[in-house]
């Protein structure tokens, strides 16, 4: 187990250092300071700059002293955003992304596996056919058409949400919603094979010999079994939440990481996109990792390695 | 001499010939095949349908309903009245469509010679320049199709190189590049992807590479393609390991073939059904892939369209003094269509060439 941890925090600490080098050696080769866009400006004031930000140290002693920035977890001065240093920036994206996630997250858990479990046991009825159907069709269609057709029928049409915005709960249904649909359909399907498994296997046959209630044996002692391949999804959910959220809070004008990431990305602020991949890479490698290790918990058979 | 003795030839049915048989029974499956098929050949002959020219605005019919009937109409030229100068007809008749090849321009030729400029009418309304939605949606599908076909491309050179070689070499090698694999899986692309698109929006960095020949695009296409080839890779180095030790390989080393033989004459054909059932799984994803980007703004530029960038055309425009619903219904209908069919039949051929199914 330790051995596991250790070598996975040090995939992770290498996987961040190439992603770094990477990043600002491509952010270097880019012809131009950061500043070349705006009106020429006096020499002295450019030097000036130049020093402020180091720019006219050789490039190895640039990179050594923004890795061992980094390292000490400050990202920098944001390029375009002056006045805000990248870490400021994050600190006021990630909780609102945070909580967006956490919350879409939670409505494709539930949903997905009521209705996974739901077919399975009703397997073959005209609700398994409606169920997996709408599945088969939510995973096929991408978060922002579901968004769009959502606001169009639940902001304009049946008027009971707010159309975009942050700040009090309501704004913050929809969106979760839109953007947990895909996974709640794939939720649904991967629970429904499970729980068929499951449903399938000696010690479910013996629980409803013994005499139990259907709520009982499904609740008691087939889902705890068919939760196993639910819980590996999460990591893969997890990575496409964050990823979902890049275009759901552009429409919802939510003022996340990802409004900042892509706000970043067309405004060429490098400093501040490098960072937002670093935060993005950390949170999807971790997310793995406790899943990973929830894995292990839920099925004492598997190795760690 | 008496023939008829001898036993009935039974034909043997290849497993391929067998997983065809399998999925001709779901009628699903064959539906969505030729919804793809379909899909794929009017998005080929576009350029010769009766359709407006998706780049000509009308502004005084921004944001028109759609409408059926009549549903052949002349399309208005508002330049009509401006003198036509001989040697720029040419100018003239490609002037509201995106770049075109050799090709595309003869057929785009062929369709005024045949229809003049008769049209279907705009029964997917008009968009905020006026322009036909139905005829962007068509020209859209080129290049979200073109997208699907060269960054599938892309991921499968790279994954099914990756994997034999994996599987083929074996041993710490193999430990080694799966376990690259494994750590590739868990880094977010999208991110790393959207990064570098910035470093090639850059002005200069967009010139350099024009000058050096590679478009905008092509970066694109690898660049989508580049990362989604990790389950390929996976998939294909299981199937190299099983077929390794399989006795007609054996056999084959035994009478003394070559490595190169034995990988490209027997490895290879045995390896054609399992990359079909992850190229088609994967197709709809680079697709995804680019309708998110192009969303995004990050993709595909005008005056090239693809169906993510109408999308996202359509979603800036809600508003609540008027419900532009044509603007986002169609391009989602004819994306979530297509990735549909792909999907389902990815589905259906990988049961279909499972003998684990067979007897189902």
């Amino acid at each position: 187990m330790l051995g596991f941890i250790a070598k996975r925090l040090l995939w992770m600490v290498l996987t961040l250092w190439v992603i770094f080098t990477v990043s600002f050696f491509l952010m270097r080769a880019v012809p131009g300071g950061p500043f070349d866009s705006d009106r020429a400006l006096e020499p002295e004031i450019e030097a000036n700059i130049n020093r402020y930000y180091h720019f006219d140290e050789p490039l190895v002693k640039q990179y050594g002293r923004h890795l061992w920035n980094a390292v000490r977890g400050d990202l920098g001065p944001s390029y375009k955003l002056s006045d805000y240093t990248v870490n400021q920036v994050i600190a006021q994206g990630l909780p609102v992304s945070m909580a967006l996630g956490v919350l879409a997250l939670a409505f494709a858990m539930c949903l997905g596996l009521v209705a996974g479990i739901t077919s399975a046991v009703r397997r073959g009825t005209a609700a398994d056919v409606v169920l997996m159907s709408i599945a088969t069709i939510g995973i096929a269609v991408p978060s922002f058409v579901v968004a769009g057709l959502a606001i169009i029928l639940f902001v304009f049409v049946i008027p009971i949400f707010p159309a975009a915005g942050w700040g009090s709960f309501d704004q913050l249904i929809l969106p979760a919603m839109c953007l947990g649909a895909p996974y709640a359909a794939d939720v649904a399907r991967i629970s429904r094979t499970s729980m068929l498994d499951v449903l399938s296997q000696d010690h479910i046959r013996t629980a409803r010999a013994k005499g139990l209630s259907p709520a009982r044996v499904i609740w008691g002692h087939a889902l705890p079994g068919s939760l196993l391949p639910v819980a590996s999804f999460l990591g893969p959910a997890i990575a496409g939440i964050l990823t979902g959220s890049l275009v759901i809070e552009r429409i919802f004008a939510i003022p996340g990481l990802g409004s900042h990431f892509i706000e970043a990305s067309l405004q060429r602020d490098f400093t501040l996109a490098m960072g937002c991949v670093l935060v993005y890479t950390v949170l999807v490698y971790s997310m793995n990792f406790l899943v990973d290790i929830s894995y292990s918990i839920l099925d004492p058979r598997v190795e760690l390695d | 001499m008496a023939t008829g003795q001898l036993p009935p030839l039974v034909k043997g049915v290849s497993l391929g010939q067998d997983a065809w048989r399998r999925l001709r029974k779901s009628r699903v499956a064959m539906l969505c095949l030729w919804t793809i098929v379909a899909i794929a050949l009017l998005a080929i002959f576009t350029p010769l349908l009766p359709l407006q020219p998706p780049d000509r605005k009308m502004t005084r019919l921004q944001y028109a309903a759609p409408e059926f009937s009549p549903l052949w109409v002349r399309f208005e030229d508002d330049t009509a009245g401006a003198a036509k100068v001989p040697d720029e007809e040419d100018q003239q008749l490609f002037r509201d469509y995106p770049e075109l090849g050799l090709i595309s321009r003869a057929m785009v030729r062929i369709r005024y010679r045949i229809f003049g400029d008769g049209s279907i009418t705009s029964i997917c309304g008009r968009d905020e320049l006026g322009r036909d939605v139905l005829s962007r949606v068509f020209w859209g599908a080129r290049i979200s199709l073109l997208v699907g076909l060269v960054a599938g491309s892309v991921s499968l050179v790279i994954g099914v190189t990756y994997g034999s070689l994996a599987g083929y070499i074996g041993g710490a090698v193999d430990n080694f590049m799966m376990r690259l694999v494994d750590v590739l899986y868990s880094i977010p692309f999208m991110f790393i992807v959207i990064y570098i698109l910035t470093i090639i929006n850059q002005p200069e960095v967009k010139a350099w590479l024009e000058e050096i020949g590679i478009g905008r695009m092509t970066v694109f296409f690898f660049l989508v393609g580049a990362i989604e080839w990790l389950t390929m890779a996976r998939v294909v180095r299981g199937q190299v390991i099983s077929l390794k030790t399989e006795p007609f390989v054996e056999a084959a080393r035994a009478t003394g073939a070559r490595q190169g033989r034995i990988i490209f004459r027997h490895i290879f054909p045995n390896l054609v059904s399992i990359v079909i059932v992850y190229l088609t799984l994967t197709i709809p994803r680079v697709m995804l892939f680019e309708a998110f980007l192009s969303f995004l703004g990050l993709g595909v530029e005008p005056p090239d369209v693809s169906w993510g960038l109408l999308a996202n055309e359509g979603i800036k425009v809600i508003t609540p003094v008027r419900v532009v619903w044509w603007l986002i219904f169609f391009p989602s209908l004819a994306l979530g269509i297509t990735l549909f069919s792909l999907n389902f039949l990815g589905d259906r051929l990988r049961d279909a060439l499972d003998p684990k199914l067979a007897s189902r």
